[in-house]
């Protein structure tokens, strides 16, 4: 999933000095399951505003929304009404960015402001714990490395085995709280008998299928035709 | 994989290594800025104690004076650059123009690096590339120098023939890895390898052990990683705080042993014995002195290790 966390509160409340008519929209698709944007995030923010600006003697009307999934037009269009209808002033979505983005296209005039910061495509490793598993470059090579990801778990995206910096199992960067990747890779591929596999020298990537080949997009003929 | 025996690039360390010579290198740290005296002194110091001298690319992520333009000014002033290249900071299109224009200026050896990460650096928040890894980046420049080809395979103008290093960390994790991760870079085009720094002995000798059983000393020249230790307290921090380098126990007590005052004396001493040790295992075709910071003793260490004068070829 999309894994995001909360922006600090205190810069969501800066993009809301000039608005009076605020309208807050959850998703409820990833960020309620990383709890930063779902439905009790959407209260909580909504609660500090009123709170914060009350005590600023302002009287804001702070209103709240959550949709099952803003990467979706049908899921959106009741937020868009509502804007409309009853004369929002700005919109903060807590979706991830993509939720941001879909809505700002769609929005007209009214100015949308994200109230979460999105970070990785990661699992749910613990509860309140999440970690980073696929980077989306576009072009999977995890066969060759028993399933576990180095372009998104290494630190240097490093293709070809562990650089120096690879010490007991953990990466230099942060060695308290990265593993290193080919430590796992080599422990796996070693389960599967297959460590031989990485004395392959794997050449240099085609990052075109990853965003360096500018902005992707994904066609279904089978579907698309049908527009 | 490179043939050990075609001459690549024909550098002095080439040919010093494949003339049999027990080669001898150092390090060479360019200035965090553009004071070219700096760097002048340093090579004053070295020059004629080795046979070439590694100029660092951005070690550790703090920003000085560019690899090329520093072994540029070494081959000014009659010292042979080993021009260290990390992927961190440069994509393939800049590495293989930055190649070309080393080559167009006269350097012939190169080592090619990932490099340490940027949060290690003076710039943490600085955007990283690493399009390629180290043994993608040899791969690559390899192909420029044995096929005439850019990575895309379009045709080089033309020639750009760089004799080959890469770096090997014995002391790293998973152990059974480096070695084949050391047979990786030298079929993917390494034709020398500088390891890091040793002070586990034991580890090393089991690590050159399982490279002659693999051939990979017939396949390349091995030179082994020394750095003296000024001080107890450097020996801690490194222990401590390097990755990938341990210092055993023993070293540590021997220096903290001895005075303050003679604590950099007895570093030296260590190193000797260390040059002597490593020139004894199987598979050693020289050694890499990384005197950091310290180039005011290598013509004394050299001498006193019984390296010079060095072979003029």
């Amino acid at each position: 999933m999309i894994v995001a966390d909360p922006k600090p509160f205190g810069q969501v409340k800066g993009y809301l000095e000039n608005f009076e008519k605020i309208l807050i929209v959850g998703c409820g698709t990833c960020v309620t399951v990383c709890l930063s944007g779902g439905e009790a995030e959407v209260q909580i923010l909504a609660s500090g505003l009123r709170i914060a600006f009350g005590r600023e003697g302002r009287s804001k009307t702070i209103l709240e929304g959550c949709v099952q999934r803003q990467c979706d037009e049908e899921f959106i269009l009741p937020i868009l009404n509502r804007v409309e209808n009853e004369q929002i002033d700005a919109v903060v979505s807590l979706a991830c960015g993509v939720g941001v983005n879909f809505f700002a296209d769609r929005l007209g005039k009214t100015p949308i402001f994200p109230g979460v910061n999105t970070t990785f495509y990661g699992a749910g490793m613990e509860p309140g714990l999440w970690a980073e598993m696929c980077a989306g470059c576009g072009d999977c090579m995890t066969a060759h490395t028993g399933g576990i990801c180095p372009v998104a778990r290494c630190s240097k995206h490093l293709l070809n085995g562990p650089c120096g910096g690879s010490e007991k199992g953990k990466c230099e960067v942060d060695p308290a709280n990265i593993d290193c990747v080919w430590q796992l890779i080599y422990d796996r591929l070693q389960k599967l008998g297959r460590v031989d596999e990485l004395q392959n020298v794997l050449p240099a990537k085609d990052w075109r299928t990853a965003s360096d080949g500018g902005v992707r997009r994904t066609v279904r003929e089978h579907l698309y035709r049908l527009k | 994989m490179s043939d050990k025996n075609v001459i690549k690039s024909g550098s002095n360390l080439e040919r010093v290594l494949s003339s049999g010579h027990f080669a001898v290198t150092c390090e060479c740290g360019p200035p965090k800025g553009a004071d070219v005296e700096h760097l002048q002194k340093k090579i004053d110091l070295i020059r004629g104690c080795i046979d070439a001298a590694n100029v660092t690319d951005n070690q550790t992520a703090v920003v000085r004076m560019s690899s090329i333009a520093a072994s540029a000014v070494l081959l000014q002033n009659g010292l042979e650059p080993i021009m260290q290249m990390v992927t961190r900071d440069r994509n393939r299109i800049a590495a293989q123009s930055d190649v070309f224009g080393a080559y167009a200026l006269g350097i012939r050896n190169m080592l090619c690096l990932t490099g340490d990460h940027q949060t290690f650096g003076n710039h943490p928040m600085a955007k990283n590339v690493f399009d390629l890894d180290s043994i993608q980046l040899l791969d690559v420049v390899r192909v420029i120098r044995d096929e005439g080809k850019v990575n895309s395979g379009d045709p080089v103008q033309g020639s750009a023939r760089m004799f080959l290093g890469a770096a090997a960390n014995p002391f790293a994790d998973p152990f059974e890895f480096r070695v084949i991760r050391l047979a990786k870079k030298i079929r993917a085009g390494a034709d020398f390898v500088q390891t890091q720094c040793i002070y586990d002995m034991d580890r090393f000798r089991k690590f050159m052990s399982m490279a002659c059983d693999m051939g990979l000393d017939k396949q390349c020249f091995i030179l082994a990683g020394l750095t003296p230790l000024k001080s107890a307290g450097m020996a801690a921090y490194m222990n401590r705080s390097v990755s990938g380098i341990t210092i055993p126990d023993e070293i540590i007590k021997r220096i903290k042993g001895v005075p303050k005052g003679n604590q950099a004396e007895e570093g030296i001493n260590l190193l000797l014995e260390q040059i002597q040790q490593v020139r004894e295992i199987p598979g050693i075709a020289g050694v890499h002195i990384m005197a950091i910071e310290w180039e005011e003793r290598v013509k004394e260490i050299t001498e006193r290790a019984g390296l010079l004068p060095r072979p003029q070829l």
